[in-house]
Formats: C-alpha cells, structure tokens, sequence
C-alpha cells in the first residue's frame, strides 16, 4: 500500500509542474498591466517603467519565471503586488473561513445526501422516491447567489436568527463561530446534496440486481441490512468518486458564496487577485488549488482500494 | 409591514451575538464605526497612485496643508499662509501642536519633502513645479514657495480634494523615490492606521489619534476642526453590494459610502437608514475618441457622433432617477468655476438627423467603431451600451466590446488600428474636482503622439491650456477655460457627459456627517447601536 501511495505522490509531479508553467505562461498573456492601475492616469512613461521595475514585472517574462520557480522552490511565493504583503501570508489569512465553509458543506451534504439516496432507492419508484429526485433536480439547478439571497431575506431579514454576512473564528466562540456558517452551508450545500443523493440512488440501484444482493436477501437477512452491508459498501465508489468531484466543485462554489456572505476566504481573494492582476497571489492560490485538487484524487485512488480490494493500478 | 418591524426580537439576538463578537476585536468600551467602501483598499501609498480608496485612506491618517470648506474655498489646515504683495511668494506657517503619529513635531522640512515629492506624480503638481524659483525651509515652523508668476494655481493644486491630494508625511517617508510604494505610514491626522489589524481586501482598521490637535473653527467640507469622536473606524470590504446592504437594514455595518442606483429604494424604504447624497459635487462621466486610426482621425465624423450621442439618454439608462443625474455641457464640471455652456447643442442632445448629414458630407465609408465598455465600473457601465445604440441609428457600424475596467485599462494603451486590437471610443468617470480646471483635467491634451489616451491633435488647446496656467488674474483664466471649452468640443478633444451623483447610507444612529467631496469620518457621533 505504502508504495502504491509512492508512486501515486510521484505521478503528482509533473502535473504540478505542468499546472505552474501554464498558470505562469497564461497570466502573461491575459490583458492587463497591474502597474498601469497602480500608477492611474498620472503616470509618465518612465514613471511607469518605474513602478513596473519596482514591482519587478519590468523584466523579461523567462526570467520573472526562473526568479519566481526559484522562490516557489524555497516556499516563498512572493509578494502581493498592491498590498506588499507575502502571499504566503495572504493565503493563510484567509485559509480558514474557506475551509470552515468546505468543511461545513462537504459534512453536511454528505450526511444529508447519502441517506437520502439510499432512502430513494429502497422506496424506488413511489411518491417519496419521486418527491427526492424532484428536490434533487430544483436543488442542482438553482443558482448559488439566488440561494443565498433566498435564504438571507428568510433567516436574517425577516426572522433575524443570523448575521447577513461576516466570518468569526472558531477562536470567538463556537456560536459565533457557527452562526455565520449556517447560511453559506446551507446555500452551498443545496446543490452538492442534490448532486451526491442523485449518484448515491443510483449507485445502489445498480447493485441492487446484483447476485450477492438475491443470495443475501435468500438467506434471510433483513432489507436494512442488506442495504448498508452489502448494498451501500458495494456502490461506495461511485460516491467516493462524486464526493471527491464536489470538493473540486467546491473551490468554484465558494467564490460565489463567500461574496455573497462576505466570507473572508480565498474565493474572493482569487476573484480581487485577478481583476487586480496581482499575478504572485494568482499564481500561488491557483498553485494551493492545484494541490488540493491533486491532493483529493490522491486520497480518492487509495479509498477505491480500501473500498474494493479488486481495484489494481 | 416593514422588515424592521418583523426582527426586534431577533435583532437583539444578533445584537447580542455582534456585541460579544466586537468585544474581542476591539478594545472594552471601544466605540467602532464599522464602514463598506466603495472598493478595497489595497495601495496604502497615496502619492502612488489616484484611486479613490487610496485617497480616503489619506484623509483618515494624514493631514493637508491647507483645505477646500464645503464652499470650495480655499481654508487654512495644518498651515496658514501669507503671499507677497506681488502674489509670487507664499509664506506657510504651520499652526501649534501638530505631531506625528509617533509623537514627533511635524516640521517644516518635513511639508517641504512631502511636497517635493507629490509634486513627481501630481498632473498638476508636474506643471507648477516648473515655474517654482525656490522653494525654502525658514525654521522649525515655516517655508517659503517663490513662483516666477502669482501663484493662485500653486494654492489650489496643494488644497485640492481628490486626484493627488496633497497629504504631510515626515521627510524620512517623504524622501522616498516617488515611484516606490511607502511602508512607513506615519501621518498627523485625526485616526491612525492600524497596520497589525490590516487586512487587504477584509478589513482596515483606524484608531483615534488621540494627540491630535484639531482646528478651532467648526469642519466645513476638508476644512475646519477635525474631530475623532469615534475610538475605532474599520472599513469592511463586501464584494457584493447586495449583501452591503442587507448588512446595513440588519444594523450589521453603520455606513455604505455608495448605495447602487438600483438598490436606492430598498434602502429609502427603512425608517432607521438615512440616504443622501453626502458629496454634492459628484462625478463627470465622459468619453474620448481614438484619433489615430479611422473613423475618428476625421474631424467632422468625431462631431457627427458627438450630435449623435444624447446625454438624457445615457444618464437615464445608467442612473434611472432623475435626482441623481444631470445633463451639462461643461467640460470643467457642471456649475463650477470654469464651467461654461460651449458647444451644448452639439454633446447634450441626440440629434440623428445633423449626424446623418455630417456622415454624409465626411464621406463616411462604414469604417467600423470599437466601444469598449468596463462592465465592471458601476459608474459608466451601462453608457456604452446606449451611446453603441444612439451611433447605429446615425449610421455608424458599431462594436460594443464588453471587459473588465483592467482589461480597458490595458487596451486603450493600444495604439493599434482595430484590426490588431485598437479602439475607437471608451468611457470613463472622473469626480468633479479631479476636471475642475484645465491644468488637472485629464482631457485637456491634445499633443498627438503624447496626449492622454486617444491621443488627440490640437495644438490650440495645448496653447490655450499653456495661456491658462501662465494668466495672471482669474477674469482672464475664466475667459480661457471659455475658449478651452469650444476648442475641446469642436474639435471632439474629450467630451463630458453631465454629472452623476452618488448617495451614501447610513444608520440615524450616526450624526454628524459631513457633506465633503470624499469620505471622511471625523465630526461623525454614534448614539447607540
């Protein structure tokens, strides 16, 4: 197992490697000059030239790449064109609430969507299966933002149970803390509930004809049994594998929930770093990104073995 | 029913929650003014660059020399002055008391620095330093600037509101290369800024300055007795103006510096909100034409889109309530000092007809038309789409091409025909009181080649606007700004497109605030929560 895990950190490599070149390669190429912004219309031409050597974007793009890999290899990701601030520091400024909310919604959905998909399978084809695919459906194709909205005239408008935005640390105390999660999690949570009870139904319907499943029932084990032990166990990796596409779905879900909840996250320090075209903190939040994502598909390989001990790479 | 009327009870709780929640953040007792902004701050250097939040964020800290009062006129700050007899020579002497942050006097060396190098990135600043013969440190308390012509112009660049104003910083900052962002934001202003607590794009957080020493007469606009009544002020950034907003209605912040048009009703709706439009003079939109490359390089095209174009039209779709807008000729900001009603027939409103036939007489081949519209400013982004309109009706064949306002900001550098990524027109905004006069107006360049964006010949605004700077009495300067007027719109130079105004927001728990030009927060009182 502890080499399977090896060779799978190693095949992680060179798509880090690939994802920084062209992360670098298409910032340079997108529109857009952060010192043109930061100089107004003010500027000279050489005081632009100024500002640009200053920021040090006034050099010949192979050699920002080589200072910036250089630095990237001893953990320094840089400096924030506009705030001066270390993107290191940046990043884990805003690092919590994100992962609070990540946290929050991949736990909630999971908890919700996952009995709610077998509870559709076992009543397959009545009112209550109808009603949950139905829920499924509206849930996955409501928009983020309007959720949201939703869910802010409800619960902090008109019954005023919760702030309309804003973000405490756990540090604050648990209740603030929560309080400010419960509406973001809940309107990021609609559509990966929807997503995860559809697979989950279906996963176990598939297995449901299988032949274990007859000879389980024949012997005589009880039909909630027969759906958790065998069923459920069986049908885990097409969830595992939903599951671990949600958290991916996630990181695009969170820009559109922490601006509507005025979370202080990394969902909207990518969306300010890109209109800022502040390319260090681009570039080392899309770098955090790309290992998460390759972080979850490393840990999605080695559930699928654990899960089904027949799977081989 | 309103929606106040439905929360008490859970207000209180949310109160409660709020409460514990400020009471960690903030010192015990610490009264906060928690604040959304227009936008983020994120340059902290304001000799840097003109963004708006980076001005504010000067007004919290620093102090100004001199000021403009809610009049417009000129005031004493940190300084009172005296000119020779022949208007040449000013004499500044700063008042008793002022210190630094750090406990430090504020010298004359220092204002002297400060000045120098605001004077590097300042358009207006560029332009008077040139005519400075000296400018000398007396003593501890005084300095002298000596101009080779009166220097009135000198006295309103380093009193303006906006653009570049003119803040003190002590010579070690001040001695800093211009083009180099600070680090060291020691001012002598009434809040001090609190770097551990700054957070870029979350929060900025000001504390009282509590040695700071205010002016004895009351404030009136950036002039007058600055006085913090509030321990703390945090400026909170919400991305989503909605959830501003809605922040505000659930007493979650205490001020929104800009409501949207859009969202005006629902904020005016509630009985413990009070809307208003704090700076009265508001902002200028206007447009400027790419004459490098056709259709624009030909004169009579530039005036038959500019008969084509309708200000009523554009103001209504931007702003929608009639309050907020007006339609105005005037190049230098409408009812200002310089203003004046030159050329209105041709810019104020749409005449289809005369821009037909001037296409007709132009010669007008088709030759394509690129609008890029900055969908992202709240100011200007919907004027493209009915200014693209209004052109099509005349005859134009017209482009509208939609980006962020950093994606403009680098195409309009381009100096490219269309075919390689070039343009024809974009839209911008500017406040009042960064177009007041010719010396500070953006627009007012015309030398081709070196002329701001869209790069514009017309050698008579370039020596009507050397005539301006070098006049000797304000009669003649008006008289100027006058011609400037008809010469920038006969010749389609910049062309102004009336004046919008904003409305800011803020709970009635709130008194005493000010109607300035920009944002500040002294004199403000909270009673309550």
């Amino acid at each position: 197992m502890l080499s399977y895990i090896g060779r799978r950190i190693l095949a992680t490599i060179p798509v880090v490697l690939t994802v920084a070149i062209l992360v670098f390669a298409l910032l340079r190429l997108t529109p857009g000059d952060p010192a043109l912004i930061i100089a107004g219309d003010s500027a000279t031409p050489s005081q632009l030239a100024e500002i640009r050597e200053h920021m040090g974007i006034g050099k010949p793009i192979p050699v920002q790449f080589l200072l910036w890999a250089g630095q990237v290899a001893r953990g320094d990701l840089g400096v924030s064109l506009h705030s001066r601030t270390p993107v290191v520091q940046m990043i884990s400024g805003r690092i919590g609430p994100t992962l609070a909310l990540a946290t929050s919604t991949i736990l909630l959905s999971t908890l919700i969507a996952i009995p709610l998909g077998v509870f559709a399978a076992w009543h397959r084809g009545t009112k209550v299966d109808r009603a949950i695919m139905a829920f499924s459906v509206l849930g996955f194709s409501v928009p983020i933002f309007v959720t949201g909205y939703a869910l802010i005239l409800l619960f902090a408008i008109k019954f005023a149970w919760v702030p309309v935005q804003g973000y405490k640390q756990l540090a604050d105390g648990f209740w603030p803390f929560a309080q400010h999660l419960i509406l973001p999690t809940l309107a990021l949570s609609t559509g990966f509930v929807a997503l995860i009870a559809r697979i989950t139904r279906s996963s176990i319907l598939e297995v449901m004809g299988e032949d274990y499943i007859r000879t389980a029932r024949a012997k005589g084990i009880k039909e909630h049994a027969v759906m958790l032990s065998h069923a459920l166990r069986n049908s885990a990796v097409p969830i595992i594998t939903i599951l671990g596409i949600s958290i991916a779905l996630l990181i695009s879900g969170v820009v559109v929930t922490e601006s509507v909840f005025n979370l202080p996250g990394l969902g909207r320090l990518v969306v300010e770093s890109v209109l800022a075209r502040d390319y260090p903190l681009i570039q080392g939040l899309i770098l955090l990104f790309s290992m998460v994502y390759i972080g979850v598909n490393l840990t999605i390989d080695v559930l699928y073995v654990v899960f089904d001990p027949r799977i081989r790479y | 029913m309103t929606v106040e009327s439905n929360r008490t009870h859970g207000l209180r709780r949310c109160g409660v929650a709020l409460a514990f929640a400020l009471a960690a953040a903030a010192p015990l007792g610490a009264q906060t003014l928690n604040v959304v902004m227009a936008s983020r701050l994120s340059v902290l250097d304001p000799v840097l660059t003109t963004a708006h939040q980076t001005r504010n964020h000067g007004y919290m800290i620093y102090d100004t020399l001199v000021a403009t009062d809610a009049e417009n006129k000129i005031r004493p700050q940190m300084a009172s002055w005296n000119v020779s007899p022949d208007g040449k020579s000013y004499t500044f002497t700063l008042r008793d008391g002022l210190k630094w942050h750090d406990g430090a006097p504020v010298k004359a060396e220092d204002c002297v620095a400060s000045i120098k190098r605001w004077a590097q990135q300042d358009k207006m600043g560029r332009q008077l330093m040139p005519l400075v013969t000296s400018m000398d440190v007396l003593n501890d308390k005084s300095f002298r600037i000596v101009m080779s012509t009166p220097g009135e112009l000198m006295l309103a660049a380093i009193a303006k509101p906006s653009g570049l104003p003119l803040f003190m910083m002590p010579k070690r900052v001040a001695d800093s290369p211009a083009t180099k962002a600070i680090t060291d934001y020691t001012g002598s202003g009434p809040f001090k800024f609190i770097a551990s607590e700054f957070s870029p794009g979350v929060k900025v957080v000001y504390e009282k300055n509590k040695e700071y020493v205010p002016r004895q007469e009351p404030p009136s606009g950036m002039a007058g007795g600055k006085v913090a009544n509030v321990d703390r002020v945090q400026w909170l950034s919400m991305a989503d103006t909605m959830t501003a907003v809605n922040a505000l209605l659930n007493n979650e912040i205490d001020y929104m510096e800009t409501v949207p048009f859009d969202l005006m009703p629902v904020v005016q709706a509630n009985d413990k909100v009070t809307l208003r439009a704090v700076d009265k003079m508001g902002n200028q939109p206007m447009y400027r034409f790419n004459q490098l490359h056709p259709p624009f390089d030909n004169k009579l095209i530039r005036q038959a889109a500019m008969y084509a174009i309708g200000q009523e039209d554009l103001l209504k779709a931007q702003v929608g309530n009639p309050e907020y807008y007006k339609t105005c000729a005037a190049v230098f900001g409408c009812g200002l000092q310089y203003a004046s009603n030159g050329e209105a027939d041709m810019i104020v409103p749409s005449n289809i007809a005369k821009a037909k036939e001037l296409l007709k007489a132009a010669n007008y081949d088709g030759a394509p038309v690129v609008i890029l519209q900055a969908t992202d400013i709240a100011m200007v982004n919907a004027i493209p789409v009915v200014m693209a309109q209004q052109l099509r009706q005349a005859g134009f064949k017209v482009t509208l091409q939609a980006m962020d306002f950093m994606t403009l900001v680098s195409r309009r550098a381009n100096k490219e025909p269309i075919s390689n990524g070039g343009w024809s027109i974009f839209v911008t905004a500017w406040h009042m009181s960064e177009i007041a006069d010719p010396l500070r107006n953006y627009g007012v360049s015309a030398s081709g080649d070196k002329a701001w964006f869209g790069w514009a010949t017309a050698p008579q605004v370039e020596s009507l606007r050397e005539e301006f700077l070098m006049a000797p009495t304000e009669e003649k300067r008006k008289s100027i700004a006058e011609q400037l007027q008809k010469s920038m719109l006969q010749e389609g130079v910049t062309v102004p497109l009336g004046q919008i105004i904003t409305a800011s927001a803020y709970r009635k728990v709130l008194t005493g605030v000010l109607d300035t030009p920009a944002p500040i927060f002294w004199n403000i009182k909270k009673t309550g929560k």
